[in-house]
């Protein structure tokens, strides 16, 4: 068999053709090219494969591709094209946010998702929003700097 | 007076290993340092923009490669700034003079009146039309680096020195910046069936089984190494979660046999003195850590390329050329038809699974001619079958002399090994190598060398001034366990041990530790990290803000001769420990990058504060169960502290010291002896979980 799935990512139509139901993480960087999403762990654990399914972060490392037929998705690919997607990586960049930099394309959507959704977080909110995400480098100061940096910037313009 | 050279340009000796100006308006550098997630890259590139007045947007630092790069070695120790930094300056340095030497031919006039600006030559401030590119070719890019090539003026810095923003970042979060991104036409997927404890042997696959429900998948063995491999990655990524139900795995008693080690080694500082020893002054306390897992974000990652009798491996090893010589060495091949190019990976914290990986699709590749072959490793694997940080225990038993001071002091370390990376004591090193053959097992192991810093003995001599001071180390190696090199290796649990041991002598003799230390130190850089972390956190006026918090203090020099770093850390207790506010204080002499020696100071705060946390491995008996992120958590967003942190003796005439392994053990030992001042009894076994803190309640 051969199931097509289509889907809007980062705002263009797409589908990939796949005899199976893989996890939509594979479909992104295989099919689809799109590296920026990265395998983590394969188990929801660490957040590193997280995208955004019709503006709510979810792990793509389980989410099977078919789940996301019909839906927006968007990965860090995907966030320069957006005011609060650039806001986001203005602010990762002045805050010399991240070490490694493994983690923070999925940290950079789910901080994409909160702001979207609430656009002055407090710091428990983005706590709360980043603590699905691990960091091993121990750069998580920087991360929230720069998530509330990039929140100040956003409240200002509402 | 003629400086010394670096041994890195003393190993690769001519300018044109270090760079060239071969593509018009391209620097190219050559390192043999890699990027670890540390931001080494960065850093040099300043250094070499600095010395040739040019924009860091020229630099091009070329990936690590066993055929092109000069060999640095390894990629470890925090000596990176230190070594390559100083050779890539000089190499810039004289490079920018040859340059000016051939325009100044070419022109016909006095190099003096030669400037260079953006790489374009200028007479007397006006533009030449000639550039470094137009010039390059009339260099003898053959020539001796030189040590006495940088003028004896203090450097005036423009880039080195500022906050320049990394340049892999941008990759690395919007495309494809490590290999893992890699993608190479044709290339095949595999995943290597890890033996599930030292020497398991492959009793059986169920081939026809594997066939039947993946049948896009093949199989490759080669003794007890056993591979699975697809055109299609989740195909083989699917395949091997089910191993279980194809592969059966046998104990053959006997085949591991435990290494020989070199026996216990002593340092003895000072004269014995002759101080009656009671139980009121003198303190025997056993500290310990357990088997720390790296735990790298991304699993690690390889492919090799077997093309026309060339092996090509990239890989995110630390050490490409030892790497290389123990690829070609297990597949018997010449090392001059082995090349390896060093492709970023997740964060590197030591020697994790990046050399075994390697080495893993080397072996794939061999069999899949003229395909590349690409190997990921699981979760599970990345946590459970890379090596370990090595677990230890030291004791310090001490005694007060008059007017509070220590009179003896000694210190046993008892650690398994922190140093068997891939050529580590003439051994190949890598977990595929011994299910190819068992012999490949390594049968003596040493710790590493003082020259380096020691391993199990790093910062086993405390910076304090005792009057005699007895230190021994002994490598245990009876356990199976694999462990190896762990970001500030040995240091952490000494310096863990040494600083909560000073916390007790202070209480012994009722002074303030902060003053207990002073009393006992002559270093000055020392007395400044320490004197400068007390003031901004204001001790001790603030001891024990309220119950069941409490603060502690820790210091180090890393390795005796790196970084200083002091540690503050303010924790509250109830049932479990959390670290609140963290107070560091550094001296690390000349910062090339500020804001990367923050991040790599804090960031090696916050690792340490997580394995003095949380973090130990769960054996089963002599082995290491597979295990993931469920059982074994870390630090996590909701658990950071508050930290501050401060930079001294940043002078532009200090030599720079690496910032990595800086802040591991005195942040373990703050958070210890917080966690003693908010408890009234001391947790001298790592790490400081529920269960510990209740024990040590129970049973102190």
């Amino acid at each position: 068999m051969n199931n097509a799935v289509s889907f809007r990512l980062n705002g263009q139509n797409v589908t990939v053709n796949r005899s199976d139901d893989a996890p939509l993480v594979y479909a992104l960087r295989n099919e689809l090219g799109l590296k920026a999403t990265r395998f983590g762990c394969g188990q929801e654990s660490c957040g590193a494969c997280v995208v955004s399914v019709d503006g709510q972060p979810i792990y793509s490392c389980t989410r099977p591709l078919s789940a996301v037929a019909g839906t927006d998705v968007l990965t860090a690919e995907g966030l320069s094209a957006d005011p609060v997607g650039v806001a986001l990586l203005d602010a990762f960049r002045d805050e010399h946010a991240g070490q490694c930099g493994y983690c923070l394309s999925g940290i950079l959507v789910s901080a994409h998702a909160l702001l979207r959704a609430n656009p002055t977080p407090g710091r428990a909110a983005i706590l709360a929003a980043l603590d699905i995400h691990l960091c091993r480098c121990g750069a998580h100061g920087s991360i929230i700097r720069a998530v509330e940096r990039a929140a100040a910037r956003i409240g200002a313009e509402v | 007076m003629i400086a010394e050279l670096p041994k890195s340009i003393v190993d690769n000796p001519r300018l044109g290993q270090w760079i060239s100006f071969d593509i018009s308006g391209r620097v190219t550098v050559r390192t043999g340092k890699v990027e670890l997630g540390q931001g080494i890259l960065t850093a040099l590139a300043q250094i070499v923009a600095e010395e040739l007045a040019i924009g860091m947007a020229s630099i091009d630092i070329a990936a690590a490669d066993t055929a092109l790069s000069p060999n640095e070695g390894i990629t470890a120790g925090s000596q990176s700034v230190e070594i390559s930094g100083a050779s890539v300056r000089l190499a810039a340095a004289q490079a920018h003079a040859a340059l000016i030497e051939a325009g100044a031919r070419r022109l016909g006039v006095s190099p003096d009146a030669l400037t260079s600006r953006d790489g374009a030559l200028h007479h007397d401030g006006k533009e030449t039309g000639l550039d470094f590119w137009s010039v390059a070719a009339e260099v003898d890019w053959s020539q001796l680096i030189r040590s006495d090539v940088l003028g004896s003026a203090p450097p005036s810095h423009r880039i080195v020195g500022t906050n320049a923003l990394r340049i892999d970042m941008a990759a690395k979060i919007g495309a494809g910046g490590f290999i893992h991104d890699l993608d190479l036409p044709e290339m095949l997927h595999a995943r290597v069936i890890r033996q599930p404890f030292r020497l398991a042997r492959l009793a059986h696959v169920d081939e026809p089984l594997l066939s039947r429900r993946y049948p896009d998948v093949s199989v490759f063995r080669q003794a007890d190494f056993l591979a699975l491999i697809a055109r299609d990655e989740y195909a083989v990524a699917r395949a091997q979660d089910a191993a279980d139900t194809f592969v059966r795995w046998e104990d053959v008693s006997g085949r591991w046999k435990p290494a020989a080690n070199s026996g216990p080694k002593a340092t003895i500082i000072g004269q014995p003195q002759e101080t009656a020893s009671t139980n009121s002054n003198r303190i025997a306390a056993d500290y310990a850590r357990g088997n720390i897992a790296h735990g790298s974000i991304g699993p690690s990652c390889s492919i090799a390329w077997l093309k026309d009798g060339q092996l090509t491996v990239w890989t995110h090893s630390q050490g490409i050329f030892a790497l290389r010589d123990q690829i070609a060495r297990c597949l018997g091949l010449d090392k001059a038809n082995v090349r390896l190019i060093h492709a970023q990976g997740s964060g590197c914290y030591g020697h994790n699974g990046a050399d075994d990986a390697a080495l893993d699709a080397a072996i794939i590749a061999m069999h899949q001619t003229g395909r590349p072959v690409r190997v990921q490793w699981s979760r599970i694997d990345e946590l459970s079958r890379g090596p370990l940080g090595a677990a230890m225990s030291a004791r310090v038993e001490a005694t007060l002399g008059q007017g509070g001071q220590i009179s003896e002091w000694s210190m046993t370390v008892r650690s398994a090994p922190h140093a068997q990376r891939p050529g580590s004591g003439g051994h190949v090193n890598l977990t595929s190598a011994e299910a190819l053959d068992a012999a490949f097992l390594p049968n003596a192991v040493e710790d590493l060398p003082a020259a380096t810093g020691g391993g199990a003995s790093r910062n086993s001599v405390a910076i304090y001034d005792f009057a005699y001071q007895h230190v021994q180390v002994e490598i245990d190696t009876s356990s199976p366990i694999r462990t190896s090199s762990l970001r500030s290796l040995g240091a952490y649990l000494n310096v863990y041990s040494i600083e909560c041991a000073m916390d007790e002598l202070a209480m012994l003799a009722d002074i303030d530790p902060l003053a207990f230390r002073l009393n006992h130190l002559s270093d000055p850089r020392a007395r400044a990290v320490l004197e400068e972390v007390a003031a901004m956190c204001n001790w001790p006026a603030q001891k024990a803000p309220r119950e069941g918090y409490g603060r502690g203090i820790g210091m180090a020099r890393y390795k005796g001769k790196g970084a200083y770093l002091a540690a503050v850390a303010e924790v509250s207790v109830d049932d479990t420990v959390r670290l609140e506010r963290l107070w560091l204080c550094a001296d690390a002499g000349y910062l090339v990058n500020p804001e990367g020696a923050r991040s790599q100071i804090e960031g090696g705060a916050l690792q340490a504060a997580s394995w003095t946390l949380k973090e130990e491995v769960q054996l089963e008996g002599d082995r290491v169960p597979a295990f993931d992120w469920s059982v074994y958590p870390i630090l996590r967003f909701s658990e950071v502290p508050e930290v501050v942190t401060r930079f001294i003796g940043d002078r532009a005439d200090e030599p720079s010291l690496g910032t990595g392994e800086a802040s591991q053990g005195p942040v373990a030992a703050a958070i210890g002896n917080a966690v003693s001042q908010a408890l009234g009894v001391r947790v001298r076994r790592l790490p400081l979980t529920r269960d510990r803190v209740a024990e040590a309640i129970n049973f102190g």
